[in-house]
């Protein structure tokens, strides 16, 4: 995977969401990006935003315009300073199937993206990556 | 530099790579001449697609190029950025012969007679055996990698219209009709795999929006057979469908498709499924409170 | 701070979202509706998201939570306008939003309230399924 354009927002406060979805709305316009998976990359960022904001007091998301071959895509990394997740397989689980409304609705995000990764460490922080290519 | 001699033996190479190339470019007129005549005895000639006069231009613009930029560096290198300009317009001329019909190997033809040709005039001009044999092998490294950009270019072009051919059909294979106020149905033909199944998922969603339609009937009865994805898809647009406040009937469900998605454990039950588009019809006029009556 | 404004029409409140919820306005919307609904005895309510792009589960509670409180009002939330685009990554998301119903525009969204409505008072079912 290559990377083609970098850039860094920092999210401490709910106002801040608005201008990085609209530069990652932006962005995945620019790379051709269809209006679903336009909308599923923006929930999903959404998602993990909220997250840490929630949970974290905010954190830096890093949006890249990647390459792999012929495909372009874009990827975004949500890094925190929080109390990090202690049990990430249960995160992982379906929660909505049981009908409760907390969670980090972290197994949903993971199906609106091509690639989902994880990593945590309790009292350090989390750093959540994903993927979403151009053609879903 | 004392004479022409001492500077020959010190730079051998030099004096020679200038040799092919003057030939070249003091012959260029016999290499158009012995080129089209090759061309022209061929039985490979294709005088329906094009007339011997654009054949004559078109070959003529590729050997001037050829030749005005063919220099003592690139002679060695066919990958030389030096060759561009050739490279664009031999690739121009296989991107059009493809889409005219050419096959292949006619476009090859055109080029590998163009080595034919300067050969034949090298052949003529250079008499040291040993000198003939090495520009040759030059020339023949260069013309086989220009070759070989023909057939690149080539399968581009014929990609390009599978790719255009395969848009037509994806539009003509998945017809909106609207067959009542209220309802449309999407008759699907052919092989569902999971690209087109989003692909029509999209367009029933959109389709009801536009046309304010609360039941859309999805008819897969041209549908060889389901595999587990498809249905997976097909239950997430019944569900997409009932989200936006319509309602989805799938109808047109052969028998070994009903025994493929039992077996596969995927549970139809939330949805409404008919075998026909009839039959189909007839429940979304129930739903919508319709009713035919015979005069 | 925008509040998000609520129309009345009869015994319906209509509320058209057209710019991105996040947690104030939203928490804020649903205070108003209550009030609202409790101050004119409203029977229904049309939430319009046709202008909304993006619903991510926030929003999605959000919906639900007004459905919820609505009915414990005694009065039915229909929500109409949905994006396909939005509805398809709503399926995806496994966002049941149960509870809810959807209607496709304004116009058939207050005609499924009437019929709703209609049925809690007049108690005769025909067959209209949720």
């Amino acid at each position: 995977m290559v990377t083609l354009n970098k850039e860094s927002m920092s999210v401490t406060r709910e106002v801040d969401v608005i201008p990085f979805r609209n530069r990652l709305k932006e962005m995945a316009t620019k790379i051709g990006m269809g209006l679903v998976n336009q909308t599923k990359l923006i929930t999903a960022a959404s998602e993990l935003s909220r997250n840490m904001l929630r949970y974290a007091n905010g954190g830096l998301i890093t949006l890249e315009v990647v390459s792999k071959g012929r495909e372009n895509g874009i990827r975004l990394t949500f890094k925190d300073e929080g109390p990090g997740i202690a049990n990430i397989e249960q995160a992982m689980k379906d929660g909505f199937s049981t009908g409760k409304s907390l969670g980090l609705g972290l197994p949903g995000t993971r199906r609106l993206v091509s690639d989902f990764q994880i990593d945590s460490k309790v009292g350090v922080g989390t750093v959540v990556t994903i993927v979403k290519w151009k053609n879903g | 530099m004392a004479n022409l001699l001492e500077f020959r033996a010190i730079n051998p190479n030099i004096i020679m790579k200038n040799e092919a190339i003057k030939v070249f470019q003091k012959r260029k007129k016999n290499i158009q001449e012995t080129w089209m005549k090759l061309q022209l005895s061929d039985e490979s000639l294709r005088e329906d697609l094009m007339t011997n006069e654009d054949l004559r231009r078109q070959s003529d613009e590729l050997l001037t190029a050829f030749v005005e930029a063919l220099d003592d560096n690139n002679i060695d290198d066919p990958r030389s950025s030096n060759f561009d300009p050739v490279v664009d317009i031999l690739s121009a001329i296989s991107i059009s012969r493809a889409k005219q019909g050419y096959t292949p190997r006619e476009t090859g033809f055109y080029v590998f007679s163009l080595k034919d040709a300067l050969l034949h005039i090298l052949q003529q001009d250079i008499k040291d055996p040993q000198e003939l044999y090495t520009q040759s092998l030059k020339i023949i490294k260069l013309i086989d990698s220009f070759g070989v950009t023909t057939f690149e270019t080539f399968i581009k072009g014929r990609e390009e219209v599978i790719l255009r051919q395969t848009d037509e059909i994806t539009e003509i294979s998945t017809p909106v009709i609207k067959v009542w106020d209220g309802i449309v149905a999407l008759p699907i033909i052919g092989t569902l795999d999971s690209a087109r199944t989003q692909v029509v998922m999209e367009s029933l969603l959109q389709q009801i929006v536009e046309s304010s339609s609360s039941i859309a009937i999805l008819d897969i009865s041209g549908v060889p057979a389901v595999d587990s994805l498809v249905a997976q898809h097909l239950l997430k647009t019944v569900s997409a469908t009932r989200l936006m406040g319509a309602e989805c009937i799938i109808s047109g469900i052969r028998p070994e498709i009903a025994q493929t998605v039992v077996h596969l454990g995927i549970d139809l039950s939330g949805i409404i499924t008919k075998a026909s588009l009839a039959s189909a019809l007839k429940t979304a006029f129930s739903i919508l409170h319709l009713q035919v009556i015979k005069k | 701070m925008d509040k998000i404004p609520i129309l009345r029409m009869g015994d319906l409140l209509l509320v058209t979202i057209q710019v991105d919820l996040y947690d104030r306005i939203a928490e804020a919307l649903e205070a108003d509706l209550v009030q609202m609904i409790n101050k004119t005895g409203a029977q229904g309510v049309l939430i319009d998201i046709s202008a909304v792009s993006i619903i991510d589960s926030f929003m999605g509670r959000i919906i639900g939570n007004i459905a919820t409180m609505s009915k414990v009002l005694d009065a039915e939330t229909v929500v109409v306008g949905m994006q396909p685009a939005v509805a398809i990554t709503l399926v995806e998301l496994g966002l049941p939003l149960n509870g809810v119903l959807t209607a496709l525009n304004v116009e058939k969204g207050m005609t499924l309230l009437r019929t709703k409505i209609d049925i809690k008072y007049n108690g005769s079912d025909d067959g209209n399924t949720e």
